[in-house]
C-alpha cells in the first residue's frame, strides 16, 4: 500500500508507458543515446509501424521526445518524467520505512513486556 | 533483480515483471513480528499512520477465507481504504492474502505473502507483492489501465535497474 497522495494522471501514463517490455527495452537504448526510428526498430523483430506506435506511447508520457534534425527525427529521452516516477518510488520506500521503523518501536514495546514470561522459561 | 538498500535494512527488489519484494530485519522474535502484522490493536499502532492520517476501521477476520478491512482518514477529508482476504495462515510464519484498494488509481488486486524467518532473536520479514497474476488466474477482466500503476512500479525498478549500471 502507498499514500494516496502519490497518485497523479501524469504517473500514470508514465507507468503505464513502462508496463511494456518492449518500451523499457527502447527507453534503455535511449539512455545511452538518441536513435532514429530505424535504430530503435533494429533490435526488435518489429515491424517500424509497430515500433512508432510504441514510441507514441512513450511520448505520451513525456518520456521521450523528437529532435531537430528532419531527416533522422532522432528521439530523445527526457530525463524528467522519470525523475518524477522515481521521486514516487522513493517516496513508497520512505513510507514503508516509516512504517517499520514504527513497528521497531512497537516490538521493543511488546519484547520489553514479553520478558519476564520468557526468563521464567528459561530459568526451568 | 539489484535490491536497492535503503535506511536501516529495508531492500526493495523486483524478483519478476508483476513483482515486488520488500525485505526487513526487526530485532524481535517472529510470534510478535506476526502479532503485529495480525492484531488489529497492535497494526493500528504502526501501519499507515503518517503524519495528518489516523485510522477509521481496522477489522480483521484472520482464518482462511475470511477478510480484513482497513480504512484511513486523511488531510482534507481524504479516505484511503483496502481490502482483501486470506488464502493461507501459517502463525507464526505465513500469511497469504489478496489486497485491493477502494480507489480506483489502485483498483487492481494483488497477492501479497508476507513470510517471517526466524534467526537468534532477530526476524527477517520478506514481503511478496505479485500484481495482474491472480487476476489472470482467476480469469477477473480487468483493464490495464487499472493495474498498470502497480505493474509499473516494479516495471519502473526494473528499469531504473538497468539504468544505472
Amino acid at each position: 500500500m502507498q499514500p494516496a497522495t502519490l497518485s497523479s494522471p501524469q504517473l500514470d501514463a508514465i507507468f503505464a508507458a513502462l508496463a511494456d517490455p518492449t518500451r523499457r527495452a527502447i527507453l534503455a537504448r535511449l539512455a545511452s543515446g538518441d536513435a532514429s526510428v530505424n535504430e530503435l526498430a533494429e533490435p526488435f523483430d518489429m515491424s517500424q509501424p509497430a515500433i512508432s506506435k510504441h514510441l507514441k506511447v512513450l511520448e505520451g508520457a513525456g518520456l521521450i521526445s523528437q529532435g531537430q534534425d528532419a531527416q533522422r527525427r532522432p528521439r530523445r529521452l527526457e530525463a524528467k518524467p522519470l525523475a518524477v516516477a522515481n521521486e514516487w518510488l522513493e517516496r513508497y520506500r520512505k513510507f514503508w520505512e516509516a512504517n517499520y521503523e514504527r513497528l521497531d518501536a512497537l516490538l521493543e514495546e511488546l519484547k520489553a513486556a514479553d520478558t519476564p514470561k520468557r526468563r521464567r522459561t528459561r530459568g526451568k | 533483480m539489484n535490491p536497492t538498500k535503503i535506511a536501516s535494512t529495508l531492500e526493495i527488489s523486483t524478483p519478476s515483471d508483476r513483482e515486488i519484494r520488500m525485505t526487513r530485519v526487526f530485532n524481535a522474535p517472529r510470534n510478535l513480528v506476526f502479532d503485529a502484522y495480525t492484531k488489529p490493536e497492535l497494526l493500528t499502532r504502526w501501519m499507515g499512520v503518517m503524519p495528518g492520517w489516523s485510522w477509521a476501521v481496522c477489522e480483521i477476520d484472520l482464518r482462511v477465507g475470511g477478510t480484513f478491512r482497513y480504512v484511513w482518514h486523511g488531510p482534507d477529508g481524504v479516505e484511503m481504504g483496502m481490502r482483501g482476504s486470506y488464502l493461507e495462515i501459517i502463525p507464526p510464519y505465513r500469511i497469504v492474502s489478496t489486497e485491493s484498494f477502494d480507489q480506483k488509481w489502485y483498483e487492481g488486486e494483488c497477492v501479497e505473502t508476507v513470510t517471517l524467518e526466524e534467526s537468534d532473536g532477530r526476524t527477517t520479514l520478506t514481503m511478496l507483492l505479485r500484481y495482474d497474476n491472480q487476476a489472470v488466474r482467476d480469469g477477473v477482466l480487468q483493464s490495464p489501465a487499472s493495474t498498470g500503476m502497480e505493474a509499473g512500479f516494479s516495471n519502473l525498478a526494473a528499469l531504473l535497474a538497468t539504468l544505472e549500471r
